[in-house]
């Protein structure tokens, strides 16, 4: 803890605590919480690209899988839809899954040449025709269990907070399955590994309804803290909140997010702590080690590329975890708002102005930049009506307004360009 | 005549899409391989620069429409795609000199370039948005049909129709005219072999006297171009939607990483690869298979092996494939 890094913290709370005075507390408690998941996210990649230097342009992918889990652990079971197909579809699922075992095994048993090929070619395909058979009969009869509202499984009917660990496994399942595959080879083949699975996670959530109801959403999520509502109607929260001379409404909002605050302020202290742990023990030397210098490390009889894998999941699971709590916290699980400029490249500009490889840095990038997220577009509207003030109005002076929005990300990007320029190693270097 | 039959469907639904969508694709590969090969880093921000180069088209067609130039069957387009091309060399020559100069001279490692092409792509991101908005936009004129379905029917008597639209035709003729152009370029001129003899081995071009900044110009020149034309080539044949062009990044990737990186070759091989996998697993074979097999043994579904929804990942299997199978690609490209 350097003096540098208190202040800069403490500027960081000092913005959150100045939108809830010029703003409004419930602005700025969003910041905050949404601030908190940022910084989880930015701790998860800082452990890939700051602590082994890989690269991961998939972590959309990771936090939505989160998502996911935050729907499959806590929603209550669709019994009608278990009924009419659920377990021949988990049946042919396992069907599929078990075809790609057989491949598997079977290209391990038979030497390379045209005998494996076939073998292949043949078993690949039949496992895909029998796969389908089973599975395409019992989605449409599970999709078709009351569309409107259901449509799906459903989950467990498990405590949400559950789901945070499950979203972290499901998200280091696919990393594993990446990183397998990707690991070893150039570095920007992970990167564009990473990038194709983000991709397809947010096609399969977006297009399997029996899942997760696909783009028709899931909504209301059960959630670990009080409704407003009921807090609304608690007498004695009432009287709490006028004896400190606020409305009921206001109050119970702020209420909740607080306790949102409390949670999400847990997990992140947590992580942290773990996080340094780790680095000072002899493995985060080791690391460091293979980050600095592979051939030397290997040379030592580190095995690389066992090590990129085990802290590419690490990572990825963190990223899960915090698409876990957000999902959470938003109480529904909206495919179509997953964008990769947003859930990928944003928590890059994090760690990167932050200070990859050091894990407050990740971290004070991940409250930084979420605030310059949420404000640049209201200060963007300033902006471009005292720009547009002497222009007449019209078709130019309509766009340019209307265009604010857009003012953010060009603005990330600069910020982006500017630290990589002038001050590389980021606002909290690595010592 | 079924044979005849389903030859034509398959030619209708399968390769006249596919052919004009590879094209597309190589074209954009060529443009990440070159960057690659000479630059040697892979650039996250080369959707967006597609995105800008057709924006600029589209902006100077509708100016050319507005003062009454048109193509006449040809698209518009085609005659406003040298101001995209001019703008977007513009663009990457003014970005190289603000921005990734500085790291080529610190000799900066490739992973850092390809950060800093994460913050020009939320600049490019922001640009074109902000000028033309996040909305799909059509720009294609002129005639409509090569080959029309009907035309085609009435001519060869046949119960399968066959459409070729204009800008598939003008997809492929341009393509090929860019990429004979491009090898004639690097292959046989004094400064297209200065490129590749910059991207063999730097420290020996450089002492055989080679101006490192005037090769790293005349590529980001080419990227421009190429970029532009296979932009301008996709909004023609599909339509312009900035988001759909970051999008685009994967299928330009798995295709420039079957071919191999930095394989100029490589980069128009995987682009039809890719291409006639995402058409050939999301088409429905149907219509096909029931004019091939005899009566009674057509298939009940559509035959579909994945949903259109899934294309992208058809791009991501490929990908898989050549890492666990090829590495370096069919045409041995770089793998470390």
């Amino acid at each position: 803890m350097t003096l540098r890094t208190i202040f800069l913290f403490l500027l960081v709370a000092l913005l959150i605590v100045l939108t809830g005075v010029l703003q409004s507390w419930n602005t700025a408690l969003y910041i905050l919480n949404m601030g908190l998941v940022s910084a989880i996210m930015a701790l998860g990649l800082n452990t890939q690209w700051g602590f082994a230097g890989l690269f991961n342009v998939g972590i959309m992918g990771f936090v939505a899988l989160g998502g996911l889990a935050a729907v499959l652990v806590s929603e209550p079971p669709v019994q009608e839809a278990w009924a009419a197909g659920g377990t021949r579809l988990i049946f042919a699922l396992l069907v599929g899954i078990g075809a790609i075992a057989a491949v598997v095994a079977i290209r391990k048993r038979l030497h390379a040449g045209w005998l494996r090929a076939a073998t292949t070619a043949v078993l690949a395909i039949a496992g895909f025709a029998l796969y389908r058979t089973l599975f395409d009969p019992a989605r449409d009869a599970v999709e078709a269990v009351n569309p409107a509202s259901t449509g799906f499984l459903g989950g467990l009917g498990l405590p949400v907070l559950l789901a945070w660990p499950v979203g972290g496994l499901l998200a280091a399942g696919a990393a594993w399955v990446i990183g397998k595959t990707a690991l070893g080879l150039r570095s920007d083949y992970l990167a564009v590994a990473t990038l194709g699975i983000s991709e397809i996670i947010i096609s399969i959530l977006k297009n399997e309804d029996w899942l997760a109801r696909g783009v028709k959403n899931v909504v209301g999520i059960p959630r670990p803290v009080p409704y407003e509502i009921d807090l609304q109607q608690d007498p004695g929260f009432v009287e709490a909140a006028s004896g400190l001379g606020l409305d009921p409404v206001t109050a119970s909002t702020l209420y909740v997010k607080l306790l949102y605050t409390g949670l999400f302020a847990t997990v992140l202290v947590v992580l942290v702590v773990l996080t340094q742990l780790a680095l000072n023990a002899p493995w985060g030397r080791m690391m460091r080690a293979i980050r600095d210098n592979e051939v030397a490390a290997a040379a030592m009889g580190k095995d690389v590329t066992r090590r990129h894998l085990q802290v590419f999941i690490l990572g990825s699971a963190i990223c899960g975890i915090a698409g876990a709590m957000m999902t959470t916290l938003d109480s529904q699980l909206t495919p179509g708002t997953y964008q990769p400029l947003r859930f990928t490249f944003l928590i890059w500009v994090m760690v990167i102005v932050g200070g990859s490889g050091n894990t407050l840095g990740g971290v004070l990038g991940g409250f930084l930049i979420f605030f310059l997220w949420v404000e640049v577009e209201p200060l963007g509207q300033m902006l471009l009506n005292v720009v547009t003030m002497p222009l007449p109005d019209g078709a130019l002076k309509t766009h340019l307004l209307d265009s604010a929005a857009h003012m953010r990300l060009l603005t990330m990007g600069v910020v982006l360009l500017l630290v990589l320029r002038f001050s590389p190693r980021g606002l909290l270097p690595e010592r | 005549m079924d044979l005849l039959n389903a030859l034509v469907a398959l030619t209708n639904f399968v390769i006249v899409p596919a052919t004009a969508y590879g094209a597309q694709l190589a074209l954009g590969a060529l443009g990440v391989t070159l960057t690659v090969a000479v630059l040697r880093f892979t650039n996250v921000a080369h959707g967006d620069t597609m995105a800008f180069g057709t924006m600029v088209t589209i902006l100077a067609t509708w100016g050319l429409q507005s003062i009454g130039i048109t193509g006449g069957p040809v698209p518009t387009a085609l005659i406003a795609l040298p101001a995209g091309i001019a703008a977007t060399a513009a663009l990457l020559l003014a970005t190289d000199r603000l921005v990734y100069r500085f790291y080529r001279q610190q000799r900066a490692s490739s992973a850092i370039l390809l950060i800093v092409s994460i913050g020009v792509m939320f600049v490019m991101n922001g640009l074109v948005r902000f000028i033309i908005g996040v909305d799909d936009q059509r720009f294609d004129d002129g005639a409509r049909f090569l080959v029309s379905a009907r035309d085609f029917k009435a001519w060869s008597g046949l119960d399968e129709g066959l459409a070729i639209k204009t800008s598939q035709g003008i997809t492929v003729l341009t393509a090929a005219v860019v990429m004979a152009a491009l090898f004639w370029f690097l292959n046989r001129t004094r400064t297209g072999k200065s490129m590749r003899a910059f991207a063999d081995n730097r420290d020996l071009a450089l002492l055989s006297g080679i101006d490192p900044e005037r090769v790293v110009a005349i590529t980001w020149i080419l990227v421009a171009a190429l970029a532009t034309i296979a932009g301008t080539l996709y909004g023609l044949d599909k339509s312009f939607k900035p988001f759909t062009y970051f999008q685009l990044l994967l299928p330009i990737f798995a295709a420039a990483i079957v071919g191999g990186l930095g394989s100029p070759v490589g980069a128009i091989v995987g682009g039809f690869i890719v291409a006639f996998s995402e058409v050939g697993l999301t088409y429905a074979w149907k219509k096909v298979f029931s004019y091939l097999l005899p009566m009674g043994l057509a298939p009940d579904g559509l035959a579909q092996l994945l949903g259109t929804e899934y294309k992208n990942a058809v791009s991501f299997l490929i990908l898989v494939l050549v890492l666990l199978i090829k590495p370096t690609g069919l045409f041995k490209g770089t793998s470390t």
